[in-house]
């Protein structure tokens, strides 16, 4: 059913917080994802000329650089877009089929590729870019949250996060359920700020973005009607009388 | 956005026959086109063969047709399975009219044929709301472009009708129809263009990012060295000069041209007359494709921000 299910007061809300202060830009969260989910959920996560002038294919996290600011103000931001599992997702309603679907339990938005048509009205919809159309299948793929990995019981309890999060070396990235305000990503996103993505499109992302901390103001010097140090007084007369009045 | 020409020939065709059925299933109880069970099957099934041709069209878009039947399950929510359902449902009218205008039973024929009438209007409603839907493309996301959708298949619809009319010379009412829908057509398409330019875009790098309250955001190094799906898909880009061009050539050309041919056509009459309103046919739709080509390779969608800065 594309029609959203009706979400529950309190209801899970799983998804990522994405610390934009502390990302080094490595495309490791980009790299793991490809790794995980070419043989996970999706799969497979086709290239076209993989090793040749032209290679492309199907990623569903893209790691950014913007320069924000101007002058001393200006910062250099790297910035991992993927899927930002919305509350109101378009790109669930506008499918024909029944393919696309957001899960009432979790909130995760998923492709059921055995029923998508490849009539990517869906990537259309969205308007952050997370779907990426397997050209090979003729079926739309997406993020998926690592929902073989969250839930996957025969993993090391700590190796059950999405393959972005796990991977991340500069932990710039939290996984959690966003619905619980008491949860560590809830009370990271509200002491940080962290905010969504285009909320004038009103998707209602539920992935939240922190934002860089305020570069400290640099140190000023001493003002400009200081004298000259003691020590850069060349006269040992002066240098001594300087020393006595400054007591 | 891609102009896929599977698509563009989708909506242009069945535009054109939905808005074909639509004028023939109105004039004809109104003794407005020829009477003859002739006339009538054959505008019938140029109607169907266009809507046909449309809709196979669309289904080489798809990236797997042999499951298309699984888009009419979701009307619910969807304007593409809304779309579907219509276009399938009309059938059941469309086929029964003209089967009564073959056998001569003149009461089913207008019955069915308002039914199947209005089952195109729907259908061509839906078309135009699969696109109106989409916020995150400002040149889609505005209200003139479904009445736009509804109104330019009306136009080649009629235009055709007076066409397939002149052969049994009684082109009058739908090339006067035609006429009129042309110079609407003309008025509805510069009045929308004159908006989506004055339109602000729906979202800024800023708001994309978030990072507006640093200031100015300006992408610096790109996610991948090499083009992708989104690239291809979403951030077609066409120049300024050449759009400025095309959007001449559709309004001269597929609506001011057409519709002064068309009213040329009644004074005129006889086999000079049927040339003009078969040019202006002609004309129509070469516009329509062009206009429809436009309405793609113009649109602009937000995840361009991400790679461009603007979109």
């Amino acid at each position: 059913m594309t029609s959203l299910p009706t979400p529950a007061p309190g209801g899970k809300k799983l998804g990522l917080v994405i610390d934009l202060d502390t990302c080094v830009g490595c495309h490791a969260c980009a790299t793991n994802c490809k790794e995980w989910n070419a043989s996970g959920h999706m799969a497979p996560l086709p290239d076209h000329n993989p090793y040749s002038a032209g290679a492309e294919g199907v990623w569903f996290n893209r790691v950014h650089s913007y320069e924000a600011g101007d002058g001393e103000d200006g910062r250099t931001v790297h910035f991992p877009r993927s899927c930002l599992h919305c509350e109101t997702p378009a790109c669930v309603t506008v499918c024909p089929t029944g393919a696309s679907y957001k899960r009432a339990e979790d909130g995760i938005v998923l492709v059921n590729t055995d029923m998508c048509i490849g009539c990517q009205l869906c990537a259309w919809a969205c308007p952050y870019g997370a779907r990426e159309f397997d050209e090979d299948q003729g079926v739309m793929k997406k993020c998926t949250l690592c929902v073989d990995r969250i839930y996957n019981e025969t993993i090391p309890e700590a190796q059950r996060v999405p393959a972005c999060v796990s991977t991340c070396p500069a932990n710039a990235r939290h996984f959690g359920d966003l619905g619980d305000p008491d949860s560590a990503v809830s009370k990271l996103v509200a002491e940080r700020g962290g905010f969504e993505l285009m909320p004038e499109l009103d998707y209602k992302p539920v992935n939240r973005y922190l934002p860089p901390r305020r570069a400290p103001k640099p140190d000023a010097g001493p003002p400009k009607d200081a004298g000259p140090l003691n020590s850069q007084i060349q006269n040992p007369l002066l240098r001594w009388m300087d020393k006595v009045l400054s007591r | 956005m891609k102009p896929a020409a599977s698509v563009i020939a989708f909506t242009v065709a069945s535009g054109a026959g939905y808005g074909l059925l639509f004028w023939l299933a109105l004039l004809r109880p109104l003794g407005l086109v020829p009477q003859g069970a002739w006339f009538g099957g054959v505008a019938a099934v140029l109607a169907l063969a266009l809507i046909t041709a449309g809709l196979l069209s669309s289904t080489t878009h798809l990236g797997r047709p042999e499951r298309a039947w699984r888009a009419f399950s979701q009307w619910r929510s969807s304007w593409l399975s809304r779309e579907g359902v219509a276009a399938v449902a009309t059938y059941v009218p469309a086929g029964l009219f003209f089967l009564s205008i073959v056998a001569g039973w003149p009461v089913l024929a207008a019955v069915s044929g308002l039914l199947a009438a209005a089952g195109a209007a729907v259908t061509v409603w839906c078309t135009g709301m699969i696109y109106a839907s989409l916020k995150p493309i400002k040149e889609w996301h505005h209200p003139l472009v479904t009445p736009g959708y509804m109104l330019f298949g009306a136009f080649t619809g009629a235009a055709l009708l007076a066409v397939l009319a002149g052969f049994w010379g009684m082109d009058g009412v739908p090339a006067a129809i035609a006429a009129v829908l042309g110079a609407l057509g003309f008025a509805l398409k510069r009045a929308y263009w004159r908006s989506v330019d004055a339109t602000p875009p729906v979202a800024t790098a800023e708001s994309a990012t978030g990072l507006g309250s640093i200031g100015q955001v300006r992408p610096l190094d790109p996610p991948h060295t090499e083009t992708n799906y989104l690239l291809r898909e979403m951030g077609f880009r066409i120049a300024r000069v050449h759009a400025a061009r095309l959007r001449m050539i559709t309004l001269g050309g597929g609506f001011v041209a057409p519709a002064l041919l068309l009213a040329l056509a009644l004074p005129v009459g006889g086999w000079v007359g049927w040339l003009l309103l078969a040019l202006a046919a002609v004309l129509a739709i070469a516009g329509m494709l062009v206009e429809r080509w436009l309405m793609f390779a113009q649109a602009t969608h937000t995840v361009t921000l991400y790679y461009r800065g603007n979109a």
